[in-house]
């Protein structure tokens, strides 16, 4: 594999005449990053960093473990928080990877009008839209309403099920729109190509699509399964007295700092630690 | 011409814009005298006050504050807080100041003792007269120089008749009532509040109203209230107008001016005057030590204790007044009320909140979220809101998680390292 990666830079090499120098350095400088990273080490660095140092400190600011031990208490929620998260990124997967395809599908005009569609929902602030499956969901609400003239009777709010509505309508957009952007790549010709070689319609998927989609798979479950574990006030709506990681650590913030940022740090290094290993899992299949 | 064209429906755009604020401002022009007062302020007064917490002047009702500032010509600037927690931070950390500020009771205390309030110069108001004396020397202020009364209340309980039985509900203890699980109990979203219910479950009860509580009495009250949970739908502050008003829950523990606004909405709504007994609390108006403008401050104070001005304020929060001129011209109809007007025996088995200690007031927030976020599904056998299983499936899943990276990372260091060597081989 290294061979052939370097036989292409070499290539690619030849092929590409040089630049100018003086444009290459300009494209080359780092100059234009300096605002950005100055950002960065401020809002991002900075605050992770006092983060950390509050998780692994008492408030007489010696180093203890007082933070974590008391932050165990709320190791259901935070079990709980995942499987939560887990399971509405598997919805918006199943949801969203069927509906965009067939998006990558449609004409270039009609693919815009679709993506802006998606989009529309989200210039409204999301409390808001959350606010409105209460309103959807609640005792004698629209659907209940229905549901109870064909008899069913049962309550749709103030349960796990109702959060996992609220998560997947929430963020199905973030995973939408990542497997669009890849799937809408796919050179159709690979396609043509494959069943010219006589692939049939699963041998195509299975072989040409969804190995080209992976990288599209792995942002989308990226950008829906960190904001479910970590989001608040969702559960505060639509789910019962059973709290979610991202409340906890909002009201434990309230009184205590230490506490709430050694869940910060537990939290921060299961995702991460999610996040490196996705991100090895989809190189190793892009390769082969 | 595209040029052109743009042009003009720019204009086009512009020109109702335009045409609107030339009618607001001609409109403000006519009107200026009548409502607010833009001519030039001698002064000004800065008010920290809690949301809605005086007449806003809809609906007919007096605009308190433009009134002040038609009458006197003082510049009011108007800011809100959430939590006398809240206002306490401000007063101490930042670099604003305020003239008038409207703490509760314990707040009051505590800003007293150390020393944040300004003595009051009753000479400039008058209108003090009309405070009930009832409502004079109260514990957080014993001598009464630093507070004026502004609003009391106190928590009751309200619930759906449609729902249930009227009359069935006696006291808080029905709260923790299965029966009534499935119309819906709704339970204070604030540590403070919800926590005194519980103390006066216990058994043996314990004083909510006490200056000294020990760790042992908050984890009792935190026992109790996650024996509550099994049968609970919410904890809510705000929410509980929608969940109530909508028919959506049909039990609640709420302040009693606030069951008053809910019943007007949804006429299926009674009330119940706890058994137990409840917390009786005061906003008292206050002049901080460093304030700037003490005169303007001390004019409206005085301003707020008017009759006229109490009544209307009281119309509209719906709490009860220690303003005896503004009790004889409110409506007969909400004096009257249980809510806007306890009897006496019920008053005399309330407790009012004391300032305590800070790191206790902390160790009660502390177990109150984790009663809130304790599984609805444990047992009052268990007495236990630690999980070790949970715990240990956190532990395993981290554990898991940082082997896994550090392997991926020192896989990929090596191959990094391998590739390099072989360019470097070409």
């Amino acid at each position: 594999m290294s061979s052939n990666s370097t036989a292409s830079a070499s290539a690619a090499k030849t092929r590409v005449p040089a630049a100018p120098h003086k444009q290459r350095s300009f494209m080359k400088s780092k100059r234009p990053a300096i605002p950005y990273l100055g950002w960065m080490l401020i809002f991002t660095i900075v605050p992770l960093v006092m983060v950390v140092y509050y998780a692994f400190t008492d408030s007489k600011g010696h180093f203890s473990l007082e933070a974590f031990e008391n932050a165990s208490v709320y190791s259901e929620v935070f079990l709980y928080s995942l499987l939560i998260a887990l399971i509405s990124t598997v919805i918006c997967l199943v949801l969203a990877y069927p509906l965009a395809f067939s998006i990558s599908r449609c004409s270039q005009r009609a693919q815009s009008t679709i993506v802006m569609f998606l989009m529309v929902p989200m210039w409204m602030n999301f409390l808001l839209r959350i606010y409105a499956w209460v309103l959807i969901l609640q005792n004698y609400g629209p659907l209940d309403m229905i549901l109870n003239f064909f008899g069913i009777d049962i309550t749709l709010i103030g349960n796990s099920g109702a959060v996992i509505v609220g998560m997947v309508y929430e963020f199905l957009p973030f995973m939408i729109l990542p497997l669009h952007t890849v799937m809408s790549k796919i050179d159709p010709s690979l396609i043509e190509a494959a069943q010219d070689l006589g692939c049939n319609r699963i041998g195509v998927f299975r072989k040409v699509i969804f190995p080209l989609s992976i990288p599209g798979i792995i942002s989308g479950v990226t950008m829906v399964f960190v904001p479910t574990a970590s989001t608040f006030l969702v559960a505060q709506y639509l789910g019962g007295t059973q709290f979610m990681i991202g409340d906890v650590i909002e009201r434990v913030f309230q009184s205590d700092h230490h506490t709430g940022s050694a869940i910060a740090v537990v939290l921060m290094v299961v995702i991460l630690g999610c996040l490196v290993f996705m991100n090895r899992f989809g190189d190793e299949e892009a390769v082969s | 011409m595209k040029r052109f064209f743009l042009l003009i429906l720019s204009a086009a755009i512009l020109l109702p814009v335009l045409a609107l604020s030339a009618c607001s401002s001609g409109n403000s022009g006519a009107t200026g005298d009548e409502a607010d007062y833009d001519g030039g302020y001698q002064g000004e007064v800065n008010v920290y006050n809690w949301g809605e917490y005086v007449s806003p002047g809809d609906d007919g009702m007096l605009d308190v504050i433009a009134e002040f500032q038609k009458r006197y010509h003082i510049k009011v600037n108007y800011t809100n807080f959430e939590t006398n927690e809240e206002l306490y931070n401000v007063l101490t950390n930042s670099n604003s100041t305020y003239d008038v500020i409207f703490p509760s009771d314990y707040m009051v205390a505590r800003l007293r003792e150390e020393g944040m309030l300004a003595k009051l110069d009753f000479s400039n108001i008058p209108n003090y007269k009309y405070i009930d004396d009832r409502f004079k020397n109260m514990a957080y202020d014993p001598d009464n120089e630093y507070s004026v009364p502004y609003t009391w209340g106190f928590v009751a309980i309200g619930y759906n008749t449609k729902m249930i039985e009227e009359g069935s509900i006696t006291g808080f203890k029905d709260m923790w009532d299965p029966k009534y699980k499935d119309d819906g109990i709704l339970m204070f979203n604030n540590s403070r509040d919800a926590m005194a219910i519980a103390m006066q479950l216990c058994d043996p009860p314990i004083d909510p109203g006490s200056t000294t509580f020990t760790r042992e009495d908050i984890d009792r009250a935190t026992q109790k209230l996650i024996d509550e949970k099994p049968v609970l739908k919410k904890y809510v502050m705000d929410q509980v107008f929608t969940e109530m008003e909508g028919s959506q829950s049909g039990l609640c523990a709420y302040y009693a001016g606030d069951i008053m606004t809910m019943m007007d909405n949804n006429e299926d709504l009674t009330y119940c005057l706890p058994e137990e007994g409840s917390n009786l609390f005061n906003d008292a108006m206050c002049i901080p030590a460093n304030c700037k403008n003490k005169e303007n401050a001390e004019l409206f104070i005085d301003f707020m204790c008017e009759p006229e001005i109490a009544a209307a304020n009281a119309e509209y929060i719906c709490y009860g007044t220690p303003n005896t001129g503004a009790l004889e011209l409110l409506d007969e109809e909400i004096v009257s009320s249980e809510l806007f007007n306890p009897p006496q025996e019920y008053l005399d088995k309330c407790y009012t909140f004391s300032n305590i200690d800070d790191d206790i007031y902390a160790y009660m927030q502390k177990r109150f979220v984790e009663a809130c976020s304790a599984s609805a599904e444990v047992s009052s056998v268990e007495k236990k809101t630690v999980n070790p299983a949970a715990v240990w499936g956190v532990g395993i899943i981290l554990l898991v998680i940082i082997i896994a990276t550090v392997c991926i990372i020192v896989l990929d260091i090596r191959r990094a390292v391998k590739n390099r060597g072989r360019i470097f081989k070409r």
